[in-house]
């Protein structure tokens, strides 16, 4: 029993070397490269997926990110559009009653000039008045010759006082 | 429900199982209406250079196979083993019943001495291992033809799937994990002699035609694996496994003079495959002869009554239903150890990728 037989010694040796060339060409090493090629697929297809959700994950924070932003400069624009609307409303109000004084000023210098004028009027009538009322009188009192002379000299007199 | 199937499909391959020593043996009584246990297990567990498939009332139904051995004086012959059947002498060559070359084709010489040609004939082990080999052949080519006509990412189905797991199991856990680096190269060898072995050994359990050769259970067949191992082992071994041998890491007194730890690790060299070679042939010649063993019970005991013969039959079924399913697990088991050791002394063919495994001797 423990003796081999020649024989079968040679027809195991072809037996095996045959099927070991042709399986080792042609066998295995395609079935061991398939399922490697296969394993590494699946691999960089899982891998691949995970980054997918990764970066969706981050576009969706990104998408959050830009909405809260655009949130916040819109309440920041009301905000500022709202102050800036009370700022001009208070300028205006300002510029308003600044107008008004001014106005209120220049009609009130107007009147004062107009007045003066009116004054000045006046008193150049008073005058006439007075020189004619003057001359008529002197008319009368001027016939006395004597009258006369006093009267230059004391209106010689008040002129010189006057002045 | 696939389990349950296939449970049933394997107890029924399990009962064909019992069929084929019973109609073997049927007629098979010797003149004192004993049973020739002997005999009869040496015939089924050693080869022959004819296919016997049963006997239907002292009526050999047989496969004849080609002889071919060389004559010392007509040179190559080749004819049918049907001439040398009953003890009768074809062409100068018959079948010796007695002595050195009991059961072997032999001649006689000019001296009237019988000797032993030059003999290739295609014997029962040597046909059993070509079907074996073409059924491997065609399993493997045609699963490789299924991915090579196929996309990267297609899905196999159910039959690629399962050689898939199994090539797969293999080349993972025992090739990528022994050897290392560089696995590459032997992952051929040791997935062809895996698959070699395990279908050689499940083809051994089955009992009929194309099976139950007991070829993995001979020790030309497990020598020549063993011999393809110790060859992949010590031809691609690399400079630090020959220095392992012959100046390995110890006192140097263990090495000079006297070269004790040399000469054995150089026994090593050649013990590993020995061991292989004979771990894996007693395996499956031992699970052969307790199969048949517990058949032959249902036979011993026949002539001793009625009640005696079911009594010893249903036991006899029983233990021989529980010993091929342990066959089966033992093929698979005897072809994994077979490729793991492989690829264990491979692995520690190639130290400088193992630095670890430098010490560990298996």
């Amino acid at each position: 029993m423990l003796t081999p037989d020649f024989g079968l010694l040679f027809w195991m040796l072809v037996s095996f070397l045959i099927v070991l060339g042709l399986l080792a060409k042609f066998g295995f090493p395609v079935i061991t490269r398939m399922v490697t090629d296969r394993r590494d697929h699946i691999r960089q297809s899982l891998e691949a997926a995970e980054e997918a959700a990764r970066k969706l994950e981050n576009v969706k924070e990104e998408s959050l990110a830009i909405l809260d932003e655009a949130r916040h400069q819109q309440a920041s624009i009301i905000k500022k559009a709202m102050a800036d609307g009370e700022l001009l409303l208070l300028h205006a109000q300002q510029k308003a009653v600044e107008e008004t004084e001014k106005q209120v000023a220049l009609a009130r210098q107007r009147i004062e000039l107009q007045k003066e004028k009116a004054l000045g009027e006046i008193n150049a009538q008073v005058a006439m008045l007075s020189v004619d009322i003057a001359e008529k009188i002197l008319h009368r009192q001027l016939d006395d010759k004597s009258k006369e002379e006093a009267f230059i000299l004391q209106m010689l007199n008040e002129t010189d006082s006057i002045s | 429900m696939y389990t349950g199937k296939r449970i049933l499909i394997f107890f029924g391959a399990m009962a064909l199982a019992l069929l084929h020593p019973l109609c073997a043996a049927a007629d098979v009584y010797d003149e004192e209406e004993r049973f020739p246990v002997n005999e009869i297990l040496s015939e089924h567990t050693s080869d022959s250079y004819w296919w016997h498939i049963t006997t239907i009332n002292h009526h050999h139904i047989s496969i004849y196979l080609p002889v071919i051995v060389y004559s010392e004086t007509d040179g190559w012959q080749a004819f049918s083993s049907k001439h040398l059947a009953h003890g009768e002498t074809y062409k100068g060559f018959r079948i010796a019943g007695e002595g050195k070359y009991k059961g072997k084709i032999v001649g006689n010489n000019a001296a009237g001495e019988a000797y032993r040609p030059w003999d290739i004939s295609i014997t029962k082990n040597a046909l059993a291992l070509m079907i074996n080999s073409a059924i491997m052949l065609a399993l493997f080519i045609g699963v490789a033809r299924w991915y090579r006509r196929r996309p990267k990412n297609a899905v196999p189905g159910k039959f690629v799937c399962a050689i898939e797991m199994f090539v797969m199991d293999i080349y993972d856990e025992v090739i990528r994990k022994n050897i290392g680096d560089g696995h590459q190269r032997y992952a051929p060898y040791l997935l062809t002699a895996f698959f070699f072995i395990l279908i050689n050994n499940v083809m051994g359990i089955i009992p009929l035609f194309p099976g139950g050769a007991n070829t993995t259970g001979n020790i030309a067949v497990t020598g020549i694996l063993a011999l393809c191992t110790m060859v992949a082992v010590n031809l691609f071994g690399n400079r630090a496994y020959w220095k392992e041998i012959f100046w390995p890491d110890v006192p140097v007194w263990l090495k000079v003079p006297i070269p004790i730890i040399p000469v054995i690790e150089l026994f090593g060299v050649f013990t590993k495959p020995f061991a292989l070679m004979i771990r894996l042939l007693a395996n499956i010649f031992a699970g052969h002869t307790v199969i048949l063993s517990l058949t032959f019970m249902i036979f011993v005991t026949a002539k001793m009554g009625v009640a005696m013969t079911t009594g010893m039959t249903v036991f006899s079924v029983i233990l021989s239903i529980i010993m091929n399913a342990l066959e089966l697990l033992v093929a698979y088991i005897q072809a994994y150890v077979f490729t793991m050791l492989s690829a264990v002394f491979i692995g520690l063919s190639r130290p400088a990728h193992h630095p670890k495994k430098i010490k560990t001797q298996t």
